[in-house]
């Protein structure tokens, strides 16, 4: 029974009108191997086969996909975490316009990452060395600054489906959030100012999808939550 | 910041703000209500209309009707931003929204202090 | 035929790793035309994985630490083959660049005085070498190269460098002076392959640990670079010095940073001893790279390996309690569960030592200006083509990198080349632009994997050629293995040659990517291989059962692989720092 039955979502723009379901038979040998290394073996295969991957040990963000009806990291998933019944199906991340199989066109994602102004601003001038921060002013980064970029988050969040343009997602927030948390950023107020109208943070329904798909174990929900906070200190 | 909006206060954090503050209101409104009808067994016409014609109760009853009025319309733009792509079905959902609303509102003023 | 359409800029970095990003900052900012060409969304990139920190004597931990302490570590890691005005410009200048890093925004973990948190690393000391272990590599947690990377790109982003991400460097174009004027590449997404044409052109290609099978590199680092470069005919520095990082998860190849030991975790053979005591009395599990991993070979093969089969030794982590862990090595936690099924605040993590690090590479100068050779040996820069971070050989590693000191390596000397472009932009660059024949023969290449009808598969010669390496050019080699390797080289080149590419589809086409990858993983594979075998000496990385010590009178020098005659030449070591005493070599111990 080492035959794992893989379904794989396949679309190549240059030969298939529309994209469809194709069945694979992968033998395991009996281990619990990685989803990735089960796609390698489909690549071995066909070659045609077409997915994302980088560092194979869940930092780089490049392989999340949609395992068994959940989004997740393929590098980082074991067989024995998602498979039922001897079977795997596998989809393109939900939600972003698909290039080739499991293969999807981030740009509105990093879009809205570059939206947020996802780096330090601090006017006042550099001193000779490093700006001091305490262990606990630090320690407000923990949770945030670990994100990878992979969008299982955003493309597992329905407010994300709806409104890709206007919801900023809670990637790009968790990323707003981590630099208005640093003691270091001096642009707290314009960042806020930015996120006020009522889509960019607001759409959030407190779904909580992203909490329980991220890799990296992140709570968007909640710093969606202090950016909130934020804002109503700020207007009152 | 998403410009092109026509939300209620064209600010998410008021309308964030403004949904809580709405949903307090009914939730308030909805246990004075039952409290009322459960020590009340036997309510008659009488006092039932008693009740409504004390100006505080008119003024609680105004707030929770607004608070209704708003909160619809809040909830029911952001379900037709999320929905209806179509600018035309969504703005022509929106006026059907609105206009519901405003006659609910006006016709809720009028039982209560039309009487 | 060269209806190529083309892109100009004046300067192209291919390489979105630490070091392209860095050297791109610089440029963005100067206002001058570059593009960042990589294959992978830049935070994608390999340097994201590095965990431990990055070393540098900005006198946190040690307000009375000084740079040249620094320089003298390196220089020794090195076994005495790092140039030392390299080693001088890369410590002095450290410093400088890892505050801006700090303040672009880069999350460094603190002490309570609020300066930046260091952690010792191996191979460090004071007072060079008399005042014991230093604590010197700054870092983020243990995710220090992921917040290093993204702070960069961060940067870039705010500096709105332009970006050609999924985009796919094929060979280099010459024009007809030999002046390097551009690549040829390939867009991922749609196959259109275009001609970039360029006054400075930057490889920041990163590692290539895929040559072996065994490896804790990210699955694309598979020496593109050196390829290309190799490709142009020009010579590659000390490629037979690869480091095999002691802590390599068993079975899975994903690292452990040596920030483990840093913190106080130290490794066990199968009877529970500390062994390391007996190989390095001073340093123990803090002694060079290179010296770790062979003490735990020799551990193994004398019967003291751990597990059913004996074949690795573990790294002891709990004693260190579980907040230790949770707040210094939380990604070793999450890494250790996933890949060795092992929670080592309870048990330790079965480890091996695993192909981590290439210290050879283009050789260049400090300002990134790629070098050859010419008939008379001496140095001359190749115009147009420039190398940083893993890819370079600058050489500030020799035949042994410190930990800690890539990172370094990649913000300094990307800064660097950046500066130094921007200049010479300022000054005014001309070559001759490269003919339809100079773009043709940069085209050969791809043309062929497209015009490939039949032959052999691409995964399984990738296979081969990765079994070759593991097996003979190892942590320990030996003349008669390697021999044989090199013939196996030879006859799987020849394969490689007329292998097949199936898939000849346009977008997105993954295996086409595969296919000029293991072009280049053979190139890597080759140089390695002959460099190996011809430097006859035991040094640093590079160890010989044939030749057991090091040869400070025939092999104190760089060795030059020349790849159109496949010849290994050698290259005289920079002894002469500018504002510190040359350190003389010694017998290297811990
Ligand atoms: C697991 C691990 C942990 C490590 N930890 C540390 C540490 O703690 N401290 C330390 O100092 N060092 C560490 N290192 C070493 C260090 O991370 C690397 O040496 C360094 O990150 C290399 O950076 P780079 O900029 O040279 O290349 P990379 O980061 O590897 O980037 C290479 C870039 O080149 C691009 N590229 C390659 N080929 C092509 C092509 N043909 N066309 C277009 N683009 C191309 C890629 O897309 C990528 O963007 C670690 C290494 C590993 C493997």
């Amino acid at each position: 029974m080492s035959n794992l039955q893989v379904s794989v979502y396949r679309y190549n723009p240059e030969t298939d009108s529309a994209p469809y379901m194709q069945e694979f038979q992968v033998d395991t040998k009996g281990r619990d191997l990685m989803v990735l290394d089960v796609l390698h073996l489909m690549k071995e295969q066909d070659s045609g086969l077409a997915f994302r991957r980088s560092c194979r040990e869940g930092v780089c963000g490049s392989d999340g996909m949609n395992m068994n009806g959940k989004n997740g990291l393929a590098c980082i998933t074991p067989l024995s975490d998602v498979v039922k019944n001897n079977k795997l199906t596998l989809r393109p991340l939900p939600g972003l316009p698909v290039i080739r199989d499991m293969v999807v066109d981030m740009g509105i994602f990093y879009k809205q990452y570059e939206r947020i102004q996802p780096y330090l601003q601090n006017e006042t001038p550099a001193p000779a060395i490093e700006r001091l921060q305490s262990p606990e002013e630090r320690d407000k980064l923990d949770g945030l600054y670990e994100c990878i970029l992979c969008a299982c988050c955003s493309t597992s969040c329905p407010s994300f489906w709806w409104n890709p343009d206007k919801f900023v997602g809670p990637a790009g927030l968790l990323q707003s959030y981590r630099f208005l948390a640093d003691s270091r950023d001096t642009a707290t107020r314009e960042r806020l100012t930015d996120l006020e109208d009522p889509f960019s943070v607001f759409r959030c329904r407190g779904i909580m999808n992203c909490v329980a798909v991220c890799p990296k174990g992140l709570n968007p929900t909640r710093a969606i939550g202090k950016i909130r906070e934020m804002l109503l200190a700020d207007a009152t | 910041m998403v410009t092109n909006i026509t939300s209620f206060g064209r600010s998410g954090l008021s309308d964030w703000l403004m949904q809580r503050v709405s949903a307090v209101v009914l939730a308030v409104y909805t246990v004075f209500m039952v409290a009322y009808l459960l020590f009340n067994p036997d309510l008659d016409y009488y006092t039932w209309s008693g009740l409504f014609n004390q100006t505080w109760m008119r003024i609680f009853s105004l707030l929770a009707f607004i608070s209704i009025a708003a909160h619809a319309w809040i909830g029911l733009w952001t379900v037709t931003t999320d929905y209806l792509k179509s600018t035309r079905l969504r703005v022509g959902a929106q006026t059907l929204i609105i206009l519901a609303i405003f006659v609910y509102l006006v016709w809720g003023i009028q039982i209560l202090w039309g009487a | 035929m060269s209806n190529l359409r083309s892109l100009t800029f004046d300067a192209i970095i291919i390489g979105g790793g630490g070091s392209g990003l860095r050297a791109a900052l610089e440029l963005a900012k100067s206002g001058k035309k570059t593009a960042v060409l990589s294959k992978v969304f830049p935070t994608r990139s390999h340097t994201v994985s590095a965990q431990g920190g990055i070393t540098c004597a900005i006198a946190s931990a040690d307000p009375q630490d000084d740079w040249r302490w620094h320089m003298y570590d390196t220089v020794k890691g090195g076994d005495y083959i790092a140039d030392q005005d390299a080693a001088e410009y890369m410590c002095s200048e450290g410093p400088k660049a890892v505050f801006e890093l700090e303040h672009m925004g880069l999350p460094f973990s603190r002490f309570d005085n609020g300066r930046i948190y260091q952690r010792p690393f191996g191979g460090q000391s004071k007072n060079f070498g008399e005042g014991g272990q230093a604590a010197r590599t700054c870092a983020a947690a243990d995710r220090t190269g992921h917040a290093l990377l993204h702070t960069l790109y961060q940067n870039n982003l705010k500096n709105n460098t332009t970006f050609l991400n999924e985009w796919y460097a094929v060979d280099l174009v010459k024009n007809a002076n030999g002046d390097v004027v551009g690549c040829i590449a390939m867009c991922i997404e749609t196959g259109e392959v275009v001609h970039v044409k360029s006054k400075a052109t930057v490889l920041a290609t990163g590692g290539a640990g895929r040559i072996y099978a065994s490896t804790t590199n990210a699955l694309i680092n598979t020496g593109d670079g050196i390829g290309m470069a190799l490709r142009a005919g020009f010579p590659m520095q000390d490629m037979e010095m690869w480091q095999f990082h002691p802590t390599g998860i068993y079975g899975a190849g994903t690292l452990v940073t040596e920030g483990c030991r840093g913190e106080g975790g130290y490794l066990i053979n199968k009877d529970g001893e500390r062994f390391m005591e007996r190989y390095a009395p001073n340093a123990k599990d803090l002694a060079g790279r290179d010296v770790v991993a062979r003490s735990m070979v020799m551990e193994i093969l004398e019967g003291r390996g751990c597990g059913e089969k004996g074949d690795h030794v573990f790294l002891k982590l709990d004693h260190l309690g579980e907040e230790v862990l949770g707040k210094r090595l939380p990604g070793i936690v999450e890494l250790s569960k996933t890949f060795a099924h092992v929670d080592p605040a309870k048990d330790p993590i079965p480890v091996v030592p695993t192909c981590h690090y290439m210290m050879g590479g283009i050789p260049t100068n400090v300002h990134g200006q790629a070098i050859l050779q010419d008939e008379d040996g001496n140095d001359q820069i190749i115009n147009g083509l420039f190398a940083c971070g893993e890819a370079a050989c600058v050489s500030v590693h020799g035949a042994n990198r410190l930990g800690g000191n890539s990172l370094l390596d990649l913000v300094v000397f990307g800064r660097a080349a950046g500066m130094f472009i921007e200049g010479a932009l300022n000054e005014g660059i001309e070559y001759l632009d490269a003919s339809e024949s100079d773009i043709e023969s940069a085209m050969k290449r791809i043309t062929r994997w497209n015009e490939s009808e039949g032959g052999e598969s691409i995964p399984e010669l990738k296979a081969e050629l990765q079994s070759i390496m593991q097996n003979s050019f190892g942590v320990f080699r030996e003349e008669k293995n390697m021999v044989e390797g090199v013939q196996k080289l030879a006859e799987l080149r020849g394969r490689i040659a007329n292998a097949y590419l199936p898939d000849k589809s346009n977008a997105f086409n993954t295996a086409r990517v595969e296919a000029l990858e293991l072009d280049n993983l053979m190139e890597v594979a080759e140089a390695t291989a002959i460099a190996a075998l011809e430097r006859k000496e035991s040094r640093g990385a590079h160890s010989r059962y044939d030749y057991p010590d090091r040869d400070d009178v025939n092999w104190l020098k760089h060795s030059l692989y020349f790849p159109l005659t496949k010849e290994l030449k050698q290259r005289d070591v920079n002894f002469k720092p500018k504002t510190v005493d040359t350190f003389e070599p010694k017998v290297r111990t811990y």
